[in-house]
């Protein structure tokens, strides 16, 4: 299997703050990869960097062995990295459809139908919905419509910024199975998380982050085993 | 020419960014903000030759036009960019003295004075626009509000520069100097005198020319905010970490709203500038800024055909309070206070949201109706 993102010593200040000290990472094709850790580890920073709105002063990011370090984060997107950030950002003015087809801006006009086809097949729901305007949805239902509009650019690397956020438990369980269903369709996806146990439970490999540091790593099974994970992360 | 490929552009995409809600929405919107001006130019025509109108207000019939112009150009970067902008009247003055001076400049070579007078608006539009650029590609891809500091020190720049800019031509061909007289030869032509700004400016606007500004630049603005790349700025507006994660290059669309604006307000400065036989440059202090500004946010932020409504009234009033004379500033204020309640005032506002929502679901229901509704 082909290395689909490598992250390699980045470094990432914001000023004086230095957030991300030294991280490295990959992610393969057609794998869930989760970075898990507390609030204010780094976890948003390192997409961010990813995605191409921050910078890292040194290493390097490549994507399908091409260094994007450097890239604007619009091109970045056009290259197959789809950002889903953290608290579903959509656009509240615009109904359902309109999002998506937002999602598709950089995608030429002849993918745009069956990408939205394929956005309600995989989530129902916003079929349902679609003519509502997007404020007014439910917060799981924001949160699969600012997933589904990254998909409507045909990205090889979905990256989810804390999904689960602020769901109920049933919500969560929906969105996770979503993910599963995405990966099983043949979507790599980047998964960041502060619900451990969620994300491990799908995630084929795990980083644990703290403090601008990876700490630990091994497959999802590996880690939710692990005693340091377990007394941290899983309430014991 | 130049202009008429920046409309282009944006325009020429599949209609797929456009739901069909949104389509009859900018229709309306479109036909209402036309209706406006081209009923407004009738009215006042007839209301002239009838002599019903007086030749004070007469008088303000190319100011109003411009106003107009310059709300409406305004608009595309408070309303439909979302982003402050306080020196609109620093743009109009780049357009007004590059206008004049490339008037001066065509006389000597073309006969045709409105030939003279649109080659200057395109002029100013190009030159105003050329500043646009320059402030707005350091300034538009940071976040925060630092494009009204930005542009409020701009407009005082530009008014500061011209206090002590001279600016003449002679044989020898165009010359300039600042804080002191240019000698020039005696046959001499003095352009720009510091302070007291533009001279011997030869009047060659009309309100027909005016009006053909107004519609000018509703056309531009409309175009933008209905193609593919106003939805975009609209939707970086909305919602500006949400365009980033889809791909929009931020700065470029905040940019392009930016630097249209400021090519029309460099447009309708130069019109503005050729209703006049001098033109001091007090006339482009903060205070016009902030008047454009009134416009735009009392007529509806985004509302283009509110602003146009806005900036027509605030530009007749003073005029026809003349007869008031003292009170003439304080009845201004108190007809601003109340336009601004009734516009902000929630029940009216509801009533009238309501309406629109009724006939907007009437046009649904038809639409579904008649099959025409698109999946
Ligand atoms: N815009 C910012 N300015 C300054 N510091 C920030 C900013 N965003 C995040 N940080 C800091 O960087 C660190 C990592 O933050 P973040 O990546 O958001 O963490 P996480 O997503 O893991 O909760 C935190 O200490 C946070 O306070
Ligand atoms: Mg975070």
């Amino acid at each position: 299997m082909g290395t689909v993102l490598t992250v390699d010593n980045i470094n990432v200040y914001y000023g004086a703050i230095h957030a991300i000290k030294g991280i490295s990472f990959e992610v393969n094709k057609g794998e869930i990869v989760t970075l898990i850790g507390a609030n204010g580890a780094g976890k948003s920073t390192t997409l961010h960097t990813v995605s191409g709105l921050l910078r890292s002063k040194t290493g390097d990011i490549k994507f399908l062995g091409k260094s994007i370090a450097k890239t604007p984060a619009h091109k970045i997107v056009a290259k197959g990295i789809s950002h889903v950030p953290e608290g579903r950002r959509v656009f509240q003015e615009m109904t359902v459809r309109e999002n998506l087809e937002m999602g598709a801006f950089i995608t030429k006009a002849d993918k745009v139908k069956p990408n939205v086809e394929y956005v309600y097949e995989q989530f129902p729901r916003l079929k349902e919905r679609k003519s509502q305007i997007a404020g007014t949805l439910s917060g799981g239902e924001q949160q699969m419509l600012a997933m589904g509009r990254a998909l409507m650019s045909n990205p090889q690397l979905l990256m989810l910024d804390e999904p689960s956020m602020g769901l109920a438990p049933i919500l969560v369980d929906q969105i996770f199975e979503i993910i599963r269903n995405l990966n099983k369709s043949g979507t790599t996806i980047l998964l960041v998380e502060q619900n451990a146990n969620m994300a491990l439970s799908i995630a084929d490999r795990a980083y644990v982050i703290e403090t601008g540091r990876i700490t630990l790593s091994g497959s999802g099974e590996e880690l939710a085993k692990s005693e340091k994970v377990r007394k941290a992360y899983l309430g014991g | 020419m130049v202009r008429k490929k920046k409309i282009k552009a944006p325009a020429t995409p599949k209609r797929l960014l456009k739901g069909a809600v949104k389509g009859s929405e900018y229709k309306r919107e479109a036909f209402i903000a036309y209706a406006i001006l081209i009923l407004g130019y009738g009215f006042l025509q007839l209301g002239a030759g009838l002599g019903i109108i007086g030749h004070n207000l007469q008088g303000q019939f190319v100011p109003i036009c411009v106003y107009v112009s310059l709300a409406i150009s305004l608009n595309l970067v408070v309303g439909i960019s979302g982003e402050l902008s306080l020196g609109h009247a620093g743009f109009m003055a780049v357009g007004a003295f590059s206008g004049v001076v490339m008037a001066r400049i065509l006389e000597t070579y073309i006969s045709v004075s409105s030939v003279q007078l649109l080659l200057s608006m395109i002029f100013g539009a190009l030159v105003a626009a050329l500043a646009g650029l320059l402030i707005g590609i350091p300034i538009l891809g940071l976040r925060g509000d630092y494009l009204a500091i930005v542009t409020l020190a701009f407009g005082e720049i530009v008014r500061n520069i011209m206090n002590v800019l001279y600016f003449g031509i002679d044989e020898t061909g165009l010359r300039f100097a600042f804080n002191h007289t240019i000698p020039l030869a005696d046959n001499s032509q003095r352009i720009i005198t510091g302070a007291i700004g533009a001279t011997g400016i030869r009047q060659k606007a009309s309100f027909t020319a005016g009006i053909f500004l107004a519609l000018f630049t509703l056309f531009i603005v409309l175009n933008i905010k209905n193609s593919k790349h106003g939805r975009a700025i609209m939707a970086i507006r909305d919602n500006r970490i949400a365009g980033e994660s889809i791909g929009l290059d931020v700065k470029k669309f905040k940019l392009t709203a930016f630097v249209v604006s400021a090519g029309l307000a460099g447009m309708a400065g130069a019109l503005f500038a050729q209703n006049y036989s001098t033109l001091a440059p007090i006339k482009f202090s903060f205070n016009t800024s902030v008047l454009i500004l009134v416009f735009v946010v009392l007529g509806g932020i985004g509302n283009i055909w509110g602003g146009i409504i806005a900036a027509a009234l605030l530009t007749i009033l003073p005029e026809a309070l003349r007869q008031f004379a003292d009170y003439r500033m304080l009845t201004y204020a108190i007809v601003l206070i109340l336009v601004m309640i009734a516009t902000y005032n929630p029940t009216i506002k509801s009533t009238l949201q309501m309406r629109i929502h009724k006939v907007t679901s009437r046009i649904k229901k038809r639409r579904k109706e008649t099959g025409k509704e698109v999946a």
